[in-house]
């Protein structure tokens, strides 16, 4: 953000309004970049065409289309409905009956002991606080996340003061994972370096690597004494289970040689989206590590915003510690994973079947909300102007757009903007 | 060697190291002044009844669910809000200059006005003028965000009213073009507010010096009881013509609390600078949190646009601003009628949720140690702690305490 220089100087103060006929205190304040997904959705919103489609949207559908408020929440905020509580604040760190559980949904059954964790204002607000430890903590201010990565991540970190390097993640050739690029650049990094990894469910191109490759990314990060940051929004989502979907990061905590970071959230393996639940955590050595670890943690929280919001903790709460809820949420992340898979295997299917010549594997093969579909930004546009069908220009889809009722009009579509 | 091996341990938080130790107490003459949160005449957390009203609403709606609300927060209360605040004939809001951005409670409003100045301000070197004393979280909040953070005289501690002199002289000697961080209202620690003339006088000052007005509003309504009167000074720099920031919280006057409910306002010169200075407001308060938390605010704009609950909600502030000043007399009254050396005049004159006792460190260790009694170093009470069961109690330990220093 760089700020008008000369022209403006001989105004150059904030004014009061003794100077009223000068310039705003604004005035040099330039336009912020416009947001590519809320674009889309403004498009999409435009458009009356019935056969209209949303494949930008950020939050799961059910195969109606419709938000969907998960049973499990919504019985256990009856539950904390029916007891009346009051809304006095939370400490800094938040919830512990939330904190504690969420963490044991992380990380399994190991090193709780000595984890330093803090409830957060969602995946987000983790990052932010992770960023600010790390800024003032760690010696080297650059983190590295793959390219590509979640569109926020840069924000997140540029403005706690790192600098933001990249790493090779995704192959355009295969649509799926470049894994010598990446283990050659995270392999290249000055020792001790940052290294921001998408846990399960990568955003935003769907590819994951297998257990095999996770072995060997976490042998080179350990080798150059990097420090693992996991950003984990997606845990259950992907694979429809959470033990499975949180093993890359346990597999590191196990090993206990790379530090280890941890963004969590709820938003959409919960559907709390809105009410901002999630966690920041840092495996310490000890349980002694732990409390030093806490203590800074609080320190960087409390300007930040005091202590995080009370309800959405409460819900999710209650929703791992109650075993009758924790069960049937479990269950629901299942089937809204599951749907996901079922959806990507019939666009496949039906792109298959009207004869297209190119490979969709890449659709099955990715996993969890989205699919780095490799469609131009000119197959994308046409979409969007001639088939109502709207989607970013990177040709990220959102599957939790896709229904039952819509796929096969989208396959078709798709189709036919790639069969030339 | 553990990678985290040079993170020092850092220093417990003063006011809730204060809460830790009240709660471990287990005297039953304990009385916990340091809180800062209302509380009721038997010592109890209060939930408003048009909070549950609204809670039981939101919840028999067939269309309630959690969604993501947009970057910039849930209109009917951002809009709610601006009302409250600035009035709803306010012309500024008539003329499109305001922006509002919902926040993580007062706290995050300070949070997002702070990174935006540290951004935008102009000289890019002003300082942040804080007033002595203030909110322990200023300075941390300021000096977060990268500004050099400064101090304007403002309370008299020999006479604990305000040193309007003093204040003015610091606003007239500091550079031209500098950031102050005024309270709205309700003085958090000092409950010192400045009259009217004397609103009239800083606004007049700050005009002379071009200084650029940041407002924390964290009481309005619990005041003086009177959202209109309590929003007297914004609505006056308003008026005046000035830019400024408006931090407001929903914490205490709604029970928020917890819900961390809040908005930033930005009252523009013009409207034509209102896209810019909200598309940057947007990307760094996205660049934090993404989105403000859903639930308060569906709880505060349910209140705030339903005109019945609206009117229940400005009667409860009344009661809570009521109970209020009921203590601040009582307490006084009594140390009086004790013949407490000193005066006591300034605990009822003072107003909020907060006096500034003049009490010192070591009457107060002292009213902990020996008599239970828990407030923080600097002599501040919250007098939502006092009520007919404890308030003899506190007047007879403060009495001794100060006799016997």
């Amino acid at each position: 953000m760089t700020m008008l220089s000369s022209a403006l100087k001989s105004s150059s103060l904030l004014r009061g309004p003794s100077a009223a006929r000068c310039l705003s205190a604004w005035a040099q304040v330039e336009m912020g970049p416009p947001d590519a997904i809320l674009g889309i959705t403004e498009a999409y919103k435009r458009d009356t065409d019935a056969r209209k489609i949303n494949l930008g949207v950020g939050a799961y559908r059910t195969d109606a289309g419709k938000p969907y408020v998960l049973k499990s929440v919504a019985q256990a905020e009856q539950n904390i409905l029916q007891q009346s509580l009051d809304k006095e604040y939370l400490p800094i760190t938040g919830l512990a009956k939330f904190t504690s559980a969420a963490a044991s949904l992380a990380y399994g059954t190991q090193a709780l002991d000595r984890v330093a964790v803090t409830q957060s204002i969602s995946g987000t607000g983790a990052l932010r606080i992770g960023g600010a430890f790390l800024e003032r903590f760690h010696a080297g201010k650059a983190i590295y996340v793959p390219g590509p990565t979640w569109g926020n991540h840069g924000a997140v970190f540029r403005d706690c003061g790192l600098k933001v390097g990249q790493y090779r993640y995704f192959d355009p050739q295969t649509n799926g994972l470049n894994l010598a690029g990446m283990l050659e650049d995270i392999r290249a990094l000055p020792k001790g370096s940052l290294v921001l990894l998408h846990a399960c469910a990568h955003n935003p191109t769907g590819v994951d690597p297998t257990s095999a490759q996770w072995a060997e990314i976490q042998k080179v990060v350990e080798e150059c004494e990097h420090v693992a940051f996991f950003d984990m929004a997606y845990q259950g989502f992907a694979s429809g289970n959470v033990d499975r979907d949180a093993s890359a990061l346990r597999s590191f905590v196990e090993a206990n040689r790379a530090p280890v970071l941890l963004a969590q959230s709820f938003a959409k393996n919960m559907g709390l989206y809105g009410e901002r639940v999630g966690t920041f955590s840092i495996v310490g050595a000890d349980s002694a590590e732990r409390d030093r670890l806490l203590s800074q943690v609080k320190i960087l929280v409390r300007p930040m915003y005091s202590n995080p919001p009370v309800h959405g903790a409460r819900i999710a709460g209650e929703v791992l510690t109650d075993a009758g809820l924790r069960e049937m949420w479990l269950g629901e992340v299942k089937e809204m994973a599951d749907r996901i898979i079922r959806m990507r295997a019939a666009l496949r299917g039906q792109l298959e079947e009207l004869g297209s010549k190119k490979s969709w594997n890449h659709i099955t093969d990715q996993i969890g909300m989205f699919c780095y579909t490799g469609l131009t930004p000119a197959q994308v546009d046409r979409l969007a102007s001639e088939f109502h069908v709207y989607l970013t220009r990177d040709g990220r889809v959102s599957i939790a757009g896709i229904t039952t009722g819509n796929v096969q009009y989208l396959a078709e579509s798709i189709h036919k903007v790639t069969k030339d | 060697m553990s990678y985290f091996s040079t993170v020092p341990q850092a220093p417990p938080d003063g006011i809730l190291k204060l809460s830790v130790l009240s709660r471990a107490d287990s005297d039953p003459s304990k009385v916990d002044l340091g809180v800062g949160a209302y509380r009721d005449d038997n010592g109890k957390p209060w939930v408003l009844p048009v909070v549950r009203e609204a809670e039981r609403r939101l919840n028999e709606d067939p269309n309630y669910n959690h969604e993501y609300m947009g970057v910039g927060g849930l209109p009917a209360l951002t809009d709610g809000a601006q009302q409250l605040i600035f009035g709803s004939n306010s012309p500024a809001i008539g003329q499109g200059r305001v922006y509002t951005i919902q926040t993580i409670s007062g706290t995050g409003a300070n949070m997002v006005a702070a990174v935006f100045l540290k951004q935008f301000k102009r000289p890019a070197d002003a300082a942040v003028y804080i007033s002595k004393p203030t909110w322990g979280n200023h300075r941390s909040i300021f000096e977060t965000a990268g500004h050099e953070v400064r101090e304007y005289k403002y309370c008299n501690y020999k006479t604990l009213t305000l040193d309007i002199d003093g204040m003015l002289d610091d606003m007239r000697s500091a550079p031209e073009g500098q950031i102050f961080v005024l309270h709205a209202c309700a003085h958090n620690p000092t409950g010192i507010d400045p009259t009217e003339e004397q609103w009239q006088q800083i606004a007049d000052v700050m005009s002379e010096r071009g200084h650029f007005p940041f407002f924390d509003c964290a009481y309005q309504g619990f005041a003086t009881g009177d959202v209109d009167r309590d929003a007297y000074a914004i609505r006056l720099f308003v008026d005046r013509g000035f830019e400024l920031l408006v931090a407001e919280s929903f914490a205490k006057n709604m029970g928020l609390y917890g819900e961390r409910t809040g908005c930033l306002h930005a009252v523009c010169q013009s409207s034509d600078v209102i896209p810019q200075v909200s598309s940057q407001l947007n990307r760094l308060s996205r660049a934090t949190i993404s989105t403000a938390s859903a639930y308060g605010a569906k709880i505060a704009a349910t209140v705030l646009q339903d005109p019945r609950l609206y009117e229940e909600w400005l009667q409860s502030m009344q009661d809570m601003s009521q109970r209020i000043k009921t203590m601040r007399d009582a307490l006084r009254d009594k140390l009086v009628a004790l013949g407490t050396p000193g005066s006591w005049d300034h605990v009822s004159q003072q107003i909020g949720m907060f006096s500034f006792t003049g009490l010192s460190k070591l009457q107060v260790d002292t009213l902990r140690n020996q008599y239970h009694l828990y407030m923080t170093d600097d002599g501040r009470i919250s007098v939502a702690g006092l009520n007919s069961h404890n308030i003899d109690y506190v007047a007879q330990s403060i009495d001794a305490v100060v006799r016997s220093s």
